[in-house]
């Protein structure tokens, strides 16, 4: 009995060792022989190279680590981009393909069948290559809402130039924790005592208050600078100024966004149709209004069952965004597993790098996720 | 009664109202189709937001009149209830209409009215519309990527076989029908990689040896989606076997192998094999990227398997497991004879889904340099003789991407219903 227990892990063990054994003793053989010193001593280093687009100050002369992070905010940017759209646009289609609506719910289901099954490399392509490559140049360009510009060079519009910012955003988190202060009265105040506060309006008006006391008082305000057209060179036209979007971010949030609506509105439809119709008889019976059975009673279970999955899929979004090496987007794979990579020929380092970036990002959501789901697991007697 | 009240349609003046409506209605639908058919505005003495909105206002207002309920008669009481239901279905219904309507002639018109498939160069290309000829130059390439012309006959033969075998199944009488599952894991597999080395690959029976370099387009797709298939199934099984035991160092390697794959992009997996994994291997010894590209894939995709089968094996009733142990099975056959095969029939949507990612993923082989069909896409767009047709040759792969994967869907779902029992 205790041999059946023992024999297969101690195998499992042996295969295991004698597998990670021979590679680090290959690979140990392989630097030697190449003359490569295995360290991470080259983070440090000066990196020499450009990067197109960043978030943060970067130019040749920072040192790798600092190019690493240039890779992992322009991941997140996209990641972050794509999981807002592709949730607004998930739940609108999710919602739409159980219309009453016979043309809508049809169309909705063309949607989800006809970008699903499409591989997202070939959606890449298409924006980068073919669809934004019809745009007009920039000085063909025609204003949107007069002051945005959509071209083949990317999109340009009015940037927000912000005094005192920091105040500002103090206002907006002093706002969001005086609601939750509120919240937790409102329930105390409905439990104890039965008495309903209008949460939700006492909440937009705090909202709204604090930021305004910014401006009026703490010196917060705002300007805007709009793209201008500089010409270059006598055909050669540019936008300066403003916010500009290049089109690689562009093709790819639109891309990773259509596809990854497609899975986020099955999952938004399952769990819809997951809460049994008994639950909306049951509340309408014991005299719920219309938006209380919805509020209290189908969103809540329909939430349990939307979330973890639709978590998975923004998961998969933040994996997917790698695929922006293909277009040239600088992203961490690009930035550091590609050019990185190629100027230090460090393959081990830089891989084991990148791929422990992506675990951690999606090991850290999947731990939030488990602890979540835990805690609203209906407990069952 | 005599009054038409036009506010509050009823069953009273159903008549007049359902006259005054569909006219409405058919006169906005009109109005978008020869607006957009035609170029005919026949609106166009209006001022022009006026012209573009009437249609609009019109089609709400037919929709309006139209709304009876319990009207008796009973197309229309089908229509409202499935396109109609109230005003703000009826401006959905409306704009839907109008965006097909408007939609049809230039997608029309690129794909056939104005394109053009004759000839052989770039020069044959004079409308307006898609550039066909270039599909139709580039199709062997697409389709085998560099592999040479007077051999392509030979990916041709190896795939009608293996199709031909996979059809086993269909044909076999029902004495052997137990060894089916034998065939396909075994024996199948096995037959593939003999035809696949001996008569794509060459070099042996005065077969001239094409190195896998050569080998692309959509064929590499399927040899890449196909062998990674066959290998992530059973390490799959094994693995999710492996997290549901008792035993922790078992459980814990698997749990660890799954969570590893499971939590870094293909992208990420792709580098690796590429150019991380031949420093860990001896010096003298060589693989073929192919090689290592299909491995790293059936490593990947094993860990998705192995959690959607994990989902099946835990949706099992306890009572199953009780019932088979109690019968005096042991760990295996407990396993294979009941607890697999009612697992693995849970699972087929979850692994149908799964296979189709493996599918789609394919296509990322491309930036370790292997020129599957989307690689050829991106080769054939920047041949300085064929420039500025790429929206062509995308097309035209998302086109036969669609069909394999709808068709996989579509299977998959049948195969769902087929092996549906109730319990």
């Amino acid at each position: 009995m205790k041999l059946k227990k023992i024999l297969p892990q101690a195998i499992t063990l042996l295969v295991v060792i004698l597998i990670f054994g021979f590679f680090t003793m290959n690979a140990q053989l392989n630097m030697e022989n190449r003359g490569i010193d295995f360290g991470y001593g080259f983070l440090s280093q000066e990196s020499s190279f450009d990067v197109q687009f960043s978030l943060i100050e970067y130019s040749g002369s920072d040192s790798y680590a600092r190019a690493y992070l240039v890779g992992l905010l322009n991941t997140l940017l996209v990641s972050i981009l794509g999981i807002i759209l592709c949730t607004l646009l998930g739940v609108i289609v999710g919602i739409a393909r159980l219309s009453p609506n016979y043309l809508i719910r049809t169309t909705a289901a063309w949607y989800v069948e006809f970008f699903r099954n499409i591989p997202l490399l070939l959606q890449i392509f298409f924006w980068y290559y073919a669809a934004l490559r019809a745009l007009p140049l920039p000085q063909d360009a025609e204003a949107i809402f007069g002051a945005s510009y959509l071209t083949i060079k990317g999109f340009y519009t009015p940037s927000l130039i912000w005094e005192n910012l920091d105040i500002f955003i103090y206002s907006v988190i002093a706002a969001i924790i005086a609601i939750i202060f509120v919240r937790i009265q409102a329930k105390k105040l409905r439990e104890n005592v039965g008495k309903h506060l209008p949460v939700l309006n006492i909440s937009i008006a705090i909202l709204f208050v604090l930021p305004l006391l910014s401006f009026l008082f703490g010196g917060v305000n705002v300007g805007y600078e709009t793209p201008e057209l500089k010409q270059l060179a006598k055909t050669s036209f540019k936008f300066e100024g403003g916010l500009s979007i290049p089109p690689e971010l562009l093709s790819l949030v639109i891309a990773l966004s259509l596809y990854t609506a497609t899975f986020v509105a099955e999952c938004v439809r399952a769990g819809i149709q997951g809460v049994g119709k008994g639950q909306r008889e049951a509340a309408s019976s014991i005299g719920l209004n219309r938006k209380q059975v919805l509020n209290l009673i189908i969103m809540p279970q329909a939430l349990r069952i939307i979330i973890p999955p639709t978590t998975n899929q923004y998961l998969n979004l933040t994996k997917n965004s790698s695929l922006a090496a293909a277009i040239a987007y600088p992203d961490l794979v690009l930035v550091f597993a590609g050019t990185a990579l190629m100027q230090t020929g460090k393959a081990i380092e830089i891989v084991s790098i990148t791929m422990l970036t992506y675990l951690t990002l999606s090991l850290s959501i999947s731990f939030f996720m488990n602890w979540y789901n835990a805690k609203i697991a209906i407990v069952e007697k | 009664m005599s009054t038409l009240n036009l506010l509050n349609p009823s069953k009273d003046n159903l008549q007049s109202n359902l006259y005054l409506g569909s006219f409405l209605v058919g006169i906005s639908i009109l109005d978008v189709f020869l607006n957009s058919f035609l170029k005919l505005n026949i609106t166009s003495f209006l001022p022009s937001i006026i012209s573009i909105v009437l249609p609009f206002l019109l089609g709400m207002f037919g929709f309006h009149l139209m709304r009876i309920e319990f009207s008796g008669i009973k197309n229309l009481d089908r229509l409202n209830k499935n396109i109609n239901t109230n005003n703000f279905n009826a401006a959905l219904t409306l704009l839907i209409i109008f965006l097909i309507i408007k939609a049809i002639p230039p997608v029309m018109s690129w794909m056939i009215l104005d394109a053009n498939i004759s000839g052989d160069s770039k020069d044959a290309c004079t409308g307006s519309g898609a550039c066909w000829t270039y599909i139709k130059v580039w199709f062997k390439r697409f389709m085998y990527g560099m592999y040479p012309n007077e051999h392509i006959w030979r990916v041709n033969l190896a795939f009608i076989f293996l199709v031909v075998l996979a059809f086993v199944g269909f044909v076999t009488p029902q004495k052997y029908r137990n060894l089916l599952t034998l065939y396909y894991v075994v024996i199948y597999p096995i037959i593939a990689f003999i035809l696949i080395y001996y008569l794509i690959s060459g070099g042996e029976f005065g077969l001239e040896w094409v190195e896998t370099g050569a080998w692309g387009g959509l064929s590499l797709t399927f040899i890449v989606s196909f062998f990674s298939l066959i290998f992530c199934f059973p390490l799959g099984m094994a693995l999710a076997l492996g997290r549901r035991t008792e035993l922790p160092i078992v459980k814990y390697v698997s749990v660890g192998f799954i969570e590893f794959w499971r939590g870094v992009p293909l992208i990420t997996v792709l580098f690796m094999s590429s150019v991380m994994f031949p420093m860990f291997l001896p010096e003298d010894f060589f693989m073929d990227k192919l090689v290592r590209v299909i491995i790293a894939i059936s490593l990947f995709e094993a860990a998705y398997v192995a959690e959607v089968i994990r989902g099946g094996l835990q949706a099992l009733p306890r009572g199953q497991y009780d019932a088979a142990k109690s019968l005096g099975m042991g760990y295996w056959k407990m396993h294979i004879f009941v607890i697999l095969p009612q697992a693995l029939k849970l699972v087929i949507p979850g692994m149908a889904n799964t296979f189709l990612a493996l599918v789609k993923d394919t296509p990322l082989i491309f930036v370790v340099g292997l020129a599957e069909l989307a690689g050829m896409l991106q080769m054939a767009k920047t041949n300085p003789k064929w420039l500025g047709y790429a929206m062509e040759g995308y097309v035209f792969a998302a086109i036969i991407f669609w069909i394999i994967c709808y068709a996989m869907s579509k299977y998959s779902y049948n195969l769902e219903l087929k092996y549906k029992t109730d319990r």
